[in-house]
């Protein structure tokens, strides 16, 4: 799309592309096609000798159990992450927009935990769950249940669950409740006359006039899952226990910085990439589509 | 409301005010540590209720830091978080108008190659270049540098797609009138498109602040030097791991200290955080 009329050019358009081109050449295209390049190259233990290796580096990762592991970590806990995240802030949601009185404080009370940093979710709710001070791992011991997520592996995953929650809740709430209020009222009225209580109007009516907004959320919360939580991870757990929570970006860091394996790292990166090429097509065929309805 | 329906509507208020404690607890629980001696915290059951050394404990984190964990004052800190957060929102918002007003007001030779290389940008987070986006950085010499914790932060698909969607709804007849009158593209973007651009901008920067001041990997990777902590990174210094002594009471300060500047963000302008929330999904 374009204006019908536009200003004469000359040098003043580049100018003004100018920085934002220069920052994403410099700090986006260059060290992505770095990674690229780099993932196709040995290096030895001293950076003197490099060796062109083709996919070498590709095919040891897939044979690498520990990288298998990390994927299978990082699948366990996106599809948590994105289930419960779901799940609850369309009930949140829906409630909210049920109720009449209070519904604005309720939102202001639900969307502030949207502004604190991943991290700091993961050092107040690994504070909860200490196992020597914990609060909640006090409770948990009253009711003779063990917390203990510095051995036990699900209960590690747990905690990063519970830590990446806070932050995705209030997001998916605002959307819902977004969406929950742009249904007509016509529809719901008709739909009471006829008899319908507001779970079964829920369910027939809003339910599947939310669902683009649902799918458009699941894409969102599968990226975060997958790259916004490293900050939960390393603050949370570090990987661990037994690299029970060892999610694929925090891999990458952790071979990249503290394994120093520039190839592997590079390969890891290149695969990441993937991943998210491929899940911003999908958001942007879906987006197309909505643009048409 | 369309029927009367008193159960159920206590049900969801009871619903939505259980959510609201369970997600307020851990701070209040924080907010409690933060007012106790270090002694009281390693005391089983942890306090509930809120102690005396409120003022102490922060005036101690704000200026000297947490005794044993070698990190700068928190006051430090939440400078270097400050500082980026602005620059990050006000560099990606400003960098993001410029090459958005470009490529919708002109027809100029490699337009669609730019807008690409821009929405490639979209598909590239910091998380899957690590690396080689350290080595650029250590290379041009801004390890430790403001600059290094933020100009790789500035390039932004998703601001520049949002100022070009904008864009396009301003009436070509504003355009055309600005040309008759004889202005030229800087005065017209300057005199006309940023004054109408006006609530995108501070939706934008509530949305971007918090995205600044939240960043983790990035400056974890560039700052080395104590004193180039930003808050967030700096907390996580605060707790060694295992069973080593962690003065909780300060922790939990520092860590009240660095949510709360994004949270006051999200209460005070509630309304430019919902609709930049919204718009910058589109």
């Amino acid at each position: 799309m374009e204006k019908r009329t536009q200003f004469p050019v000359g040098w003043l358009p580049y100018a003004l592309v100018a920085p934002q081109l220069a920052i994403t050449i410099v700090f986006f295209i260059w060290p992505a096609a770095q990674a690229l390049w780099q993932s196709l190259l040995v290096q030895d233990a001293f950076g003197i000798n490099t060796e062109f290796v083709w996919f070498e580096n590709f095919q040891a990762l897939f044979a690498d159990e520990l990288y298998l592991e990390s994927f299978r970590v990082t699948a366990l806990f996106s599809v948590l992450v994105a289930t419960f995240a779901l799940s609850i802030a369309l009930v949140l949601a829906a409630c909210c927009d049920h109720v009449l009185r209070g519904a604005r404080a309720y939102q202001t009370l639900i969307i502030w935990p949207y502004a604190v940093a991943p991290a700091i979710a993961a050092v107040l709710w690994t504070f909860m769950f200490n196992p020597t001070i914990g609060i909640l791992a006090y409770g948990l011991k009253g009711i003779g249940y063990d917390w203990n997520h510095l051995l036990n592996s699900g209960q590690a995953m747990t905690l990063v669950v519970i830590s990446a929650l806070f932050k995705q809740i209030p997001y998916n709430f605002l959307f819902f409740l977004a969406g929950l209020q742009s249904i007509p009222k016509s529809l719901i009225e008709a739909a009471a006359i006829d008899g319908a209580g507001p779970v079964k109007r829920f369910l027939t009516i809003a339910f599947p006039l939310l669902s683009p907004t649902s799918f458009f959320l699941l894409v969102v919360n599968l990226v975060y899952a997958f790259f916004d939580t490293f900050g939960i991870i390393d603050a949370a757990t570090q990987g661990g226990p037994s690299r029970a929570t060892t999610t694929l970006v925090y891999k990458v860091f952790r071979d990249g910085f503290v394994g120093l394996d520039l190839g592997g790292s590079a390969a890891q990166s290149v695969i990441l990439m993937a991943i998210v090429i491929s899940l911003t097509v999908v958001q942007f065929r879906y987006i197309e589509r909505k643009v048409q309805y | 409301m369309i029927e009367h329906r008193p159960g159920f509507t206590l049900f969801c208020h009871v619903l939505l005010i259980a959510s609201i404690v369970a997600m307020a607890f851990p701070l209040y629980i924080a907010f409690v540590a933060s007012t106790h001696t270090a002694e009281r915290m390693v005391e089983i059951p942890i306090p509930l209720l809120p102690g005396g050394e409120l003022l102490d404990n922060y005036t101690t984190v704000l200026k000297h830091g947490v005794a044993g964990a070698s990190t700068a004052p928190v006051g430090r800190m939440m400078f270097n978080s400050l500082v980026m957060a602005l620059s990050i929102a006000i560099g990606k918002i400003a960098i993001s108008i410029l090459s958005a007003f470009a490529i919708v007001y002109f027809r100029f030779p490699l337009k669609t190659f730019f807008f690409w290389m821009i929405f490639i940008t979209l598909m590239l987070p910091v998380e899957v270049r690590i690396l080689p986006t350290y080595k650029v950085v250590a290379d041009l010499g801004l390890l430790d540098t403001y600059g290094g914790l933020t100009i790789p932060l500035i390039a932004s698909a998703t601001a520049t797609f949002l100022f070009r969607q904008f864009f396009l709804t301003i009436p070509d007849e504003l355009m055309e009138a600005a040309r008759i009158d004889g202005a030229s593209a800087l005065r017209f973007f300057w005199d006309v498109v940023l004054p109408l651009s006006k609530t995108n901008i501070a939706a934008l920067f509530v949305i971007l602040f918090i995205y600044g001041w939240n960043q983790y990997l990035w400056p974890l990777l560039v700052t080395t030097q104590e004193d180039m902590y930003t808050v967030v990174i700096g907390i996580k210094r605060m707790i060694p791991g295992g069973d080593a002594s962690v003065d909780w009471n300060l922790v939990m300060a520092t860590a009240m200290l660095a949510l709360a500047p994004p949270a006051l963000v999200v209460l005070l302008m509630q309304r430019w955080f919902v609709k930049g929330l919204v718009d910058t999904e589109k």
